[in-house]
């Protein structure tokens, strides 16, 4: 199923729980996040990205991979917004997209190394086919 | 037979955009005893007055029901309009369609169908409406004022120079409150003692002023006219009479390591004390907890070096009583506590203090003599940093979901004094929105950055803390997008405010409404903004909402006038729906009288006629001066009894009748 942008900015605050227009933009997530100078996006934007519909970009993002869930961000931001939620929900609508990241048998080969375990090609198969 | 007109408000579109007026107008026409309706675009308007008055004469009403908005609002000139046209002005019901209505309603449908069977409710109780009269009730021409902050001060001045005698009851030993513990005042930054001390002096020497201080509010009862107030003076164990003020036993006292509660603890006092130099009055009280005569019995130092004798360890709390005709809140604020508010390291550093506190250190009377330093090592900063918004405007149970109001301004006034008196200190400041409407305030926070270069970034702070001596401060610029990491000496916290805690045990005693954040209601958000809805109570300064001086000394004046109006007044008209008891009925229980909050209940011995059955029963009597018609006896008179005149059983019961057929 295809989503609009708009979509899935509204599934992603489904999956967060978060209420985007709670923000105050006051930064104290950003100020708060110890993974600041790592992301491209930064907390505060994570908000106010998902307010506007720009979803591409967040998916896009490698900061997603760099929230470190301390939930520093969710424990400090005065306005109950929970930063923290939002990039989770972003982390894990990248992981959930079908086709995506789906493993074919004609790629197996080149992966293949020495060192590979047998396992992981096995489970990758399971969880992106599905 | 009543001869009943009903008259239909379209209140522009507010009402008739969501109900069918004329379906309302032509089913009401049908019910029993009207014989007149009609609707009118503005019915409170003199137009639609006229079109009132003009159906009572022309019809011979008796009685008439408007359907309009809720009758807090228009009931009174509606009854003024039924009295102009010559009947009684409690033949007069409201069915709100407005706020019960159509304000809370978006189908046409189910409004008009609610807005019918309201109409029909009201018509159902006017029938058995009779005309009442009211009575009159005394007005003692005495205000109190509870608090003796700048708000509490200037109301009691206005009342006071208008020719009526006033009494402050304030908490502490002085007058003063929290304007005598600031520094300078934006935007003029004029001293704040400079101009507060006269006020103080004039209120002290005014003959129609008294204060009780050292004291507090214990008990209130009565009613707008006329309250009993009992004020508790505590004991000073200091006689006032022969004290004069020389202040040797401060000095002399061997117990001094209590926590100044005027310099926000941050240096200690002796246990005999006045909070402040110019105190007023200038004698000081001894807090029995903390004086060693008081916990051991061995000392008595003060009253050994006191020449006037006035040293008592003996006094007690004494009771004063005295009757009001209004009552003034003016209890103010204090700054919230910050122990959730870990992050920025406030309880455990010295070096990170509040902007009250900041006040203290600034002002030449603080604990340390006007210097700028920090309370760790006593060292002036050479860099500070201002974090705004500290526990305001938080959606979370940690602060509170109010703006502050007064943070922007004194945390501009701070950066401008500390970059003027020592140009070499850097000035950081951290906000959300720089917030300065008032007059003169933006140019006031824009002189602050553009000639005293104050450093303002937009971010909120999101971690203090201490290294090496140092305070590190981690934070964002939100404009530029960057990481802030800096080193400082000092971080002052632009704590929120919250109403003085005691104001919940006061507004209680009141019976005077409080928000969830225990701001005290007003009457009425615009129109009303100094009154309480309990009449005879008046609201002035920060117990009623955040504000600045200038803004308190406005609303302590407007709460003056309201007082003013009140005392004037001869008399009051009281309302006449009240308590009534059918003797024949009474079975004497006491229920009733066990009930009233008003002590308005009493119980007789009184002979009565029951179906030529003469005999003496004990009976209860209202006492309809001091009956306020709250009709909680109704509800608890177990024999029908007890009734609420021009809110009988029998009406209500004919109401709920209408809404069911």
């Amino acid at each position: 199923m295809h989503r609009t942008e708009q979509e899935q900015a509204e599934l992603l605050k489904e999956i967060s729980g978060v209420d985007t227009k709670k923000c105050m933009k006051c930064g104290k997530c950003s100020a708060s996040c110890p993974a600041y100078e790592e992301m491209d996006i930064r907390p505060h934007q994570f908000v106010s990205y998902v307010q506007n519909g720009d979803v591409k970009a967040l998916l896009k993002s490698k900061s997603i991979w760099k929230c470190l869930s301390c939930f520093a961000c969710v424990e400090r931001c005065p306005r109950d917004v929970k930063p923290a939620k939002l990039i989770e929900a972003v982390r894990l609508m990248v992981i959930r997209e079908r086709g995506g990241n789906y493993l074919t048998p004609d790629e197996v080969p080149e992966l293949l190394d020495e060192e590979l375990p047998q396992q992981l090609l096995a489970s990758a198969f399971r969880k992106y086919s599905k | 037979m009543q001869r009943i007109g009903v008259f239909v408000c379209h209140c522009g579109t507010n009402i008739a955009a969501t109900v069918d007026v004329a379906r309302v107008v032509e089913a009401a026409a049908k019910e029993p005893g009207v014989v007149h309706a009609e609707d009118y675009q503005y019915m409170c308007s003199e137009a639609g007055q006229l079109k009132i008055r003009e159906a009572i004469k022309e019809k011979n009403l008796t009685g008439i029901v408007v359907c309009s908005c809720s009758p807090r609002m228009h009931e009174n000139t509606f009854r003024q309009a039924a009295e102009r046209a010559g009947i009684n002005p409690y033949m007069v019901e409201i069915a709100n369609i407005r706020e019960h209505c159509s304000w809370i309603h978006k189908d046409i449908e189910e409004a008009t169908e609610k807005a019918v069977i309201l109409a029909r409710a009201a018509i159902a109780k006017v029938t058995l409406n009779a005309p009442l009269q009211s009575g009159t009730s005394r007005v003692v021409k005495r205000a109190l004022v509870i608090g003796g902050g700048i708000a509490g001060i200037q109301t009691a001045l206005d009342i006071a120079d208008a020719g009526y005698e006033v009494d402050i009851v304030e908490k502490t030993p002085s007058i003063g409150g929290r304007m005598s513990q600031l520094d300078k005042t934006f935007p003029t930054l004029d001293c704040s003692a400079c101009i507060l001390t006269p006020k103080m002096v004039e209120a002290a020497a005014h003959d129609k002023i008294t204060i009780y201080t050292y004291s507090e509010v214990e008990k209130v009862s009565g009613f707008v006219g006329d309250f009993q107030v009992d004020i508790r003076k505590k004991a000073r164990s200091v006689d006032m009479s022969k004290c004069t003020g020389c202040g040797v036993c401060q000095e002399k006292c061997p117990s001094k390591k209590t926590p100044n509660e005027f310099n926000r603890g941050l240096n200690t006092r002796s246990a005999i004390y006045t909070p402040f130099a110019q105190a007023i009055p200038n004698v000081p009280v001894i807090d029995r907890e903390n004086c060693i005569k008081f916990k051991t019995g061995k000392c008595g130092v003060c009253s050994k070096v006191c020449q006037a004798g006035a040293i008592d360890y003996e006094q007690k709390d004494e009771i004063v009583t005295q009757n009001y005709g209004a009552i003034v809140v003016a209890t103010g604020f204090d700054t919230i506590k910050l122990d959730k508010f870990d992050e920025y390291s406030y309880s455990t550093s010295p070096d990170v203090i509040t902007s009250l506190e900041l006040e203290r250190i600034m002002n030449a009377a603080g604990p340390t003599k006007g210097h700028l330093e920090r309370m760790s090592d006593h060292k002036p900063p050479k860099s500070m940093v201002f974090i705004q918004c500290v526990g305001s405007r938080c959606a979370d149970k940690r602060g509170k979901s109010y703006c502050s109001k007064i943070c922007c301004m004194y945390t501009a006034k701070h950066a401008m004094l500390i970059r003027d008196k020592y140009p070499d200190v850097e000035v950081t400041v951290f906000y959300i929105d720089v917030r300065t409407p008032g007059k003169n305030f933006d140019e006031f926070y824009r002189r602050a950055v553009e000639e005293y270069g104050v450093n303002y970034i937009k971010g909120q702070v999101g971690k203090v803390a201490e290294k090496g001596g140092k305070l590190l401060v981690q934070g964002v610029d939100l404009i530029d997008n960057k990481r802030i990491l800096m080193e400082t000496d000092m971080v002052v916290l632009a704590t929120a405010i919250e109403p003085n805690p005691d104001v919940r045990k006061i507004a209680t005693m009141l019976t005077a409404s409080i928000d969830t954040n225990n701001f005290l209601t007003e009457s009425h958000a615009k129109l009303r903004p100094v009154e309480s809805p309990t009449a005879g109570i008046f609201l002035s300064g920060v117990c009623q909402g955040p504000k600045d001086i200038p803004e308190t000394v406005a609303q302590a004046g407007a709460a003056a006038v309201k007082v003013v109006g009140l005392l004037a007044k001869d008399h009051l008209v009281t309302n006449p729906c009240t308590a009534k008891s059918d003797e024949l009925l009474c079975n004497g229980c006491s229920s009733c009288e066990k009930v009233c909050p008003y002590g308005a209940i009493s119980y007789e011995e009184k002979e009565v006629n029951d179906h030529g059955i003469r005999e003496t029963r004990r009976v209860a009597v209202v006492n309809s001066a001091l009956c306020q018609g709250c009709g909680a006896c109704t509800v608890a008179c177990p024999s029908g009894a007890m009734d609420l005149q021009g809110f009988s059983n029998r009406q209500i019961l004919a109401e709920v009748d209408a809404i069911c057929r």
